[in-house]
């Protein structure tokens, strides 16, 4: 803080015109005009008559089920964040740069997952492959039979290739947006192609794919209450229990939005810092 | 539909069930896809409405306007679309119904197709408020002022200079819109619509056929997909007549 402080102060005689002017210590005030003031104390009063209201003495008897059940969302979600992004490099590279007969398929595959819903993805695995696994007796005897007749790797692997296919799409543009100049001094280096894809290619088009990547992640999120479509019991499943038990409508609803809003506050948080961490010049 | 006579034995039995005459599921799904059609339709004119408030809002409107137009962006961006249809399906129905019923009047029965519209395109107008909120900014900021100086009104001015000047820079962002409240009709099936996705997990659980009809509405997707996505690329050529390309201007 000190440091940021220091170098702010020796910078600022060299700036001909103030271009952070929005960051002085005045913010706060321009920030709480009165009007939004009287906002938040609307919003807390509303917050405040649903706490009272509303009936909320269903909740400890769920509150295990309800972390459950976050823990399993934020559990999908992560997995299939992580091996969708890891599948989606090399269908953005094969489109950016691989040989007509990796690129085609991969221009394929993304097409398709982006031109039809998840739910239908989602259903085709479960219930289309689901129904064609316990037809082959070998499957039926293999030791991946157990996992198999349960939802959840349908649930996660239907996710993963949707957010490889939407995320695929936007690694080409990463890759693509690599200046050709990088790549061109790196090999002037010597270096090989794998060190090149390792130690140029791939940061600057992460850093390029950054932001469109938090996106991507909060659309995930946003997808995950699919999976309980198919009995997979997450977030959203659990709170759909409870309204089928204490025939409530709102009080379950509303508890499921502030979840999905706080977790998405938390990755949009999360990957603000990531991208603090990379030094970036602002034009 | 394709003949069922021309396809060779083997896979005769899957188009049977795909036939649209009566012991296909056929007629189903194609009935299903209409509905699927409507509801996106809708919800993408209603959301083009409510975007375009939503952006003046944001752009021009007053302190307390421009702050609720902010809300309502985040919150429904947020929230899951899935999540949103619920609660707007099952507890916005049960609230009109509980004020008409405090006023006086007789509970209403809220039809699907008019649900669903209104559910989807509350959820589109939140992502159009961004796309066209951006689209004017883009517009070279002298036109408007030209505008505002020659006196227009508000309304006029919306009409004459704002909204054309705007297009081609909102088609891209309004064309996946469309892409996404296509395949968001689909979410409809969760809370018994019976749209596409619904017609064919219905069918397929008759006739546990469940890869055919699967794939086939996998098919219906993505052929409505392609097809706008051809459209949409004649109409943003059109609109862009006249300015540089993209590609030069990089």
């Amino acid at each position: 803080m000190s440091n940021a402080l220091g170098e702010s102060e020796i910078e600022v005689p060299i700036e001909t015109f103030p271009i952070h002017k929005e960051k002085d210590a005045s913010s706060l005030a321009s920030k709480l005009p009165p009007h939004r003031i009287v906002l938040i104390l609307i919003g807390l009063a509303l917050v405040a008559s649903a706490a009272l209201f509303m009936r909320w003495d269903w909740l400890p008897q769920y509150g295990g089920l309800i972390l459950q059940g976050l823990w399993r969302t934020i559990w999908i979600l992560v997995v299939t964040v992580v091996l969708g992004f890891l599948l989606a490099v090399p269908l953005g590279l094969a489109q950016a740069s691989g040989p007509a007969f990796l690129a085609i398929p991969a221009r394929a595959f993304c097409t398709v997952i982006r031109g039809t819903p998840l739910l239908v993805q989602l259903w085709l695995l479960y219930y289309g492959l689901g129904s064609l696994f316990p037809q082959y007796p070998w499957i039926r005897g293999s030791e991946l039979w157990p996992y198999l007749r349960q939802a959840w790797p349908y649930a996660v692997l239907a996710l993963t290739l949707s957010y490889a296919g939407y995320e695929g799409e936007v690694m080409r543009g990463a890759f693509a947006g690599v200046p050709k100049g990088q790549l061109e001094s790196a090999r002037a280096f010597g270096m090989p192609r794998f060190t090149i894809f390792r130690r140029i290619w791939l940061p600057q088009a992460i850093h390029r794919a950054l932001p469109t990547l938090a996106g991507e992640a909060v659309l995930q999120l946003k997808s995950t209450p699919l999976v309980a479509t198919i009995t997979v019991v997450d977030l959203y499943s659990v709170a759909s229990r409870v309204r089928q038990d204490t025939f409530l409508t709102y009080e379950p609803l509303l508890l499921l939005a502030v979840g999905y809003l706080v977790i998405t506050g938390i990755i949009v948080m999360l990957f603000r810092r990531v991208e603090r961490l990379i030094p970036s010049k602002l034009g | 539909m394709a003949d069922a006579s021309i396809i060779p034995a083997g896979i005769t039995g899957m188009f049977d069930l795909l036939s649209p005459v009566a012991p296909g599921w056929g007629a189903n799904l194609l009935r299903g896809l209409v509905r699927s059609l409507q509801i996106a339709f809708g919800a993408f004119g209603m959301g083009l409405i409510i975007g375009t408030f939503g952006s003046y809002a944001k752009l021009y409107g007053g302190p307390i306007a421009r702050d609720l137009a902010a809300i309502y962006t985040t919150l429904v961006r947020a929230i899951p679309e899935l999540v949103m249809i619920i609660l707007l399906y099952y507890a916005g129905t049960d609230l009109i119904n509980r004020i008409l019923e405090g006023m006086g009047y007789q509970r209403v029965d809220i039809s699907g197709l008019v649900a669903g519209i209104v559910v989807l395109g509350f959820v589109q107008g939140a992502y159009a408020t961004e796309v066209l909120r951006g689209a004017i900014k883009a517009i070279p900021q002298g036109e408007i002022e030209a505008a505002r100086a020659y006196g227009m009104s508000p309304v006029l001015m919306m009409r004459r200079i704002t909204l054309p000047a705007m297009l081609p820079h909102a088609l891209p962002g309004l064309a996946n819109l469309w892409l996404i409240s296509t395949k968001d009709t689909a979410l409809l099936a969760v809370v018994g619509f019976s749209e596409l996705t619904l017609e064919t997990r219905q069918a397929a659980g008759t006739t546990k056929a469940y890869m055919t009809f699967y794939l086939a509405a996998g098919a219906l997707y993505l052929f409505i997909t392609l097809f706008s996505s051809v459209i949409l690329e004649w109409v943003e050529k059109r609109a862009r007549r006249g300015m540089p390309s993209v590609k030069e201007a990089r």
